[in-house]
């Protein structure tokens, strides 16, 4: 039989991972694309050439390389925990990539967006209480 | 603000879906008990072997290059935590998909996700 907290450390330590690689791919990737510049058209003529241009970004690179750890955690721990309580544990992501918006990038941050970015949070710590599993255990 | 919307739906349908097939993928090869980068690697080959998992990475993708895209117009502090939608559309799939049983106290913290959702679009200014 499986300890319950075993469940959970390796549970947390692979959320832990995901809070970290996930908004520091996020910040790479936007610091990327303010680089490329505004995507003004959807053409597929215009897509072709945006499309060498973001990947020749080394910046792009180091993001897609930061989000790859995310989904690597994030695929390990779906072998085991529920979707459901996985995606809205990690959502504290969110709030990190709030922050590093504004101090890292130095973005605008309004109040109502930082109230709206802690009431994430909050969600998301009424959601870490519920079990992260509920169906049946193969 | 069309454009941001229809980006917004792209990255959380697809987002979502992606991660509702991923899942179905790596329930099928079952709980991952050794973390050795050779098991690993086993496990991803043996995910790859899944078509959920193809799907999965074909979803992922798409919504990728919105999130790209939404990147080039918006602030990351915006475009991000606005992306935290797909909460309501994860819990639902997971429900309707999957077969999860979701508890009430669980939709009282994706209801909460969704509500601050709202006030960071209203931020926007």
């Amino acid at each position: 039989m499986k300890s319950s907290a075993g469940l959970h450390l390796k549970t947390y330590t692979l959320i832990f991972f995901m809070v970290i690689f996930g908004p520091m791919g996020d910040v790479l990737l936007s610091k990327g694309m303010k680089r490329v510049g505004a995507i003004s058209s959807f053409t597929p003529a215009n897509l072709a050439r945006l499309f060498s241009t973001v990947f020749s970004n080394g910046m792009i690179w180091l993001g897609i390389a930061s989000l790859l750890a995310f989904f690597i955690a994030y695929t390990l721990v779906l072998s085991w925990a529920d979707y459901s309580f996985v995606q809205p544990a990690s959502s504290i992501a969110y709030g990190i990539v709030a922050l590093l918006g504004y101090f890292v990038l130095g973005e605008v941050v309004t109040p109502t967006r930082w109230i709206g970015v802690l009431i994430i949070c909050l969600g998301v710590f009424i959601v870490g209480h519920t079990p992260p599993r509920t169906t049946e255990h193969r | 603000m069309l454009r941001e919307i229809i980006l917004l739906l792209l990255i959380v349908v697809a987002g979502t879906g992606g991660e509702l097939c991923l899942t179905r993928a790596m329930k099928t090869i079952g709980e991952v008990h050794d973390f050795r980068p050779l098991s690993l690697l086993r496990v991803f080959g043996r995910a790859l072997r899944v078509g959920w998992m193809w799907i999965a990475l074909l979803l992922m993708t798409a919504g990728f290059f919105a999130l790209l895209a939404m990147l080039s117009l918006e602030n990351v502090s915006f475009v991000v935590p606005v992306t935290a939608l797909s909460y309501a559309a994860g819990a639902l799939g997971g429900k309707l998909f999957l077969g999860e049983r979701v508890a009430p106290l669980r939709w009282v913290g994706v209801l909460l996700v969704c509500a601050g959702v709202t006030l960071v679009w209203i931020g926007k200014g």
